[in-house]
């Protein structure tokens, strides 16, 4: 019998490895995994490369996690933010590595990790600074049929922390509004899927129409309370 | 020497929606951008993307109504239209960088008379870089306009021969809506769409520093 419903956070990420490369799904308020994030804080592991659209805002969730120092490289499109003081700190006193990469690129490049593409040719940062390796070498281009492309590689995850609405002991997950964003994609980049959801539900309930990310992308589900709506919170289902 | 008033951020924003049409898909970016959705005519269906996964994005909740699990790319919170649809980061960037998307409106620091963009970085020392989606927005759309003031606060044109600040993207800038003209980049340099009564076509060339074909 398959159930990967895990009996709570602690026990969805005890294998997380020192080292580990962990997507962390959300962007802006919605569809941040923050109980995940707190988990993986207790849990312990160091030296870790993240992922995330951000590089934290304020002083929970993925900030609070930056503030530990078990961070060594993220890999974002925007971590500058009003309130990303605590990746700034890092940032400036040379503590953390930042690769960036534009927001189109960072989804395909880990869709194309779960879709075991070798790399892709993108037109997405042709002719920028974004266009060069982190030791300012230029990355390789090509000229397909009169347009320029930049080639970039996929980015594989050791772990991925998503957020989504309900989910069965399969691992089948829906997700809520734009909360959906990088979970789906992120699920299937890595060889480890921890899923949070607001709900588990019976197999067989949810609609397999609408079923976002297929069970087979997730390793283990757990449940999570709602919490009261706020900025960089999660907004109470009425 | 004549005399003639800039456009109102409003004016601006109502000018870029004349150019909009019935059943465009549109990617309003996020500042001044915004703002052209308020000008859209009634009875037009213009359908706007929000690249974090909306089609179909209605204007923003009333206070007390926000809902934090639906918010567009600038982090603030929207509605949804009936009809709208949600999808995750990788099928909405294909979505954009597929050429799905009509229309494409953004700031800028500079553009290039031949469409050149830079609005992601001012290249500072010391800045934190940040980029979003800004370069996927440059070169997804079928057309990308700018809107944007054109001359900086201390006079200087942000059209230009050569971007001087980071690029954004190369040759992708089709149109700039800015608060003195109308101008369409081209291969061959600036042609004049239109400008403000009293605006001269020889003192616009003059502010901006370049020949402008009218």
């Amino acid at each position: 019998m398959i159930n990967k419903i895990a009996s709570s956070v602690a026990d969805a990420l005890s294998s997380v490895a020192d080292g580990a490369t962990v997507l962390i799904g959300g962007f802006g308020t919605a569809g941040i995994p923050n109980e995940l994030i707190d988990g993986l804080i207790e849990q312990g592991a160091r030296d870790l490369t993240v992922v995330n659209n951000n590089a934290g805002n304020g002083d929970s969730g993925l900030a609070a996690l930056l503030k530990t120092g078990r961070v060594k490289k993220i890999i974002c499109s925007f971590p500058r933010q009003a309130d990303s003081y605590v990746f700034d700190a890092l940032y400036r006193s040379q503590k953390i590595e930042l690769e960036l990469v534009p927001q189109g690129n960072l989804a395909e490049r880990l869709r194309a990790a779960g879709a075991g593409v070798g790399a892709f040719f993108t037109p997405t940062g042709f002719g920028t600074e974004l266009a060069k390796n982190s030791d300012g070498s230029p990355k390789e281009t090509r000229l397909i049929n009169g347009k320029w492309y930049v080639l970039e590689y996929p980015i594989h995850g050791d772990v991925a922390l998503v957020k989504a609405e309900a989910g069965d002991r399969w691992g089948n997950l829906v997700y809520r509004k734009a909360a959906r964003n990088f979970g789906p994609v992120m699920a299937t980049a890595a060889k480890f899927t921890v899923a949070s959801v607001h709900e588990i539900v019976e197999l067989g309930s949810l609609d397999p129409e609408s079923v976002v990310t297929p069970g087979i992308h997730v390793s283990r589900i757990v449940r999570i309370e709602r919490v009261a709506t706020e900025a960089g919170g999660f907004k109470k289902v009425a | 020497m004549t005399l003639y008033k800039r456009l109102s951020k409003d004016e601006l924003a109502r000018r870029v929606a004349q150019d909009i049409f019935d059943g465009a898909y549109v990617n309003l970016g996020i500042g001044m951008p915004t703002t052209v959705a308020n000008h859209i005519p009634a009875g037009m269906e213009v359908i706007l993307h929000s690249e974090n996964g909306i089609l179909g994005m209605g204007p923003a909740p009333q206070a007390g109504h926000e809902d934090y699990d639906l918010i567009n790319a600038g982090k603030q919170p929207v509605t949804l239209l009936n009809g709208g649809v949600y999808f995750h980061h990788a099928d909405s960037f294909a979505m954009m960088r597929g050429g799905h998307l009509d229309i494409c409106v953004l700031g800028a620091f500079q553009v290039s008379a031949s469409g050149d963009l830079a609005n992601w970085s001012t290249g500072e020392p010391g800045s934190i870089p940040a980029v979003g989606g800004a370069m996927d927005l440059a070169i997804g759309a079928k057309q990308t306009w700018v809107m944007m003031d054109l001359l900086t606060k201390s006079g200087e044109s942000k059209v230009v021969a050569n971007c001087s600040y980071p690029l954004t993207g190369i040759a992708c800038v089709k149109r700039i809506y800015s608060d003195l003209a109308t101008l369409e980049c081209t291969p061959g340099g600036l042609r004049l769409i239109d400008k403000v009564d009293g605006l001269e076509l020889s003192e616009l060339e003059r502010l901006i520093g370049l020949p402008i074909q009218s």
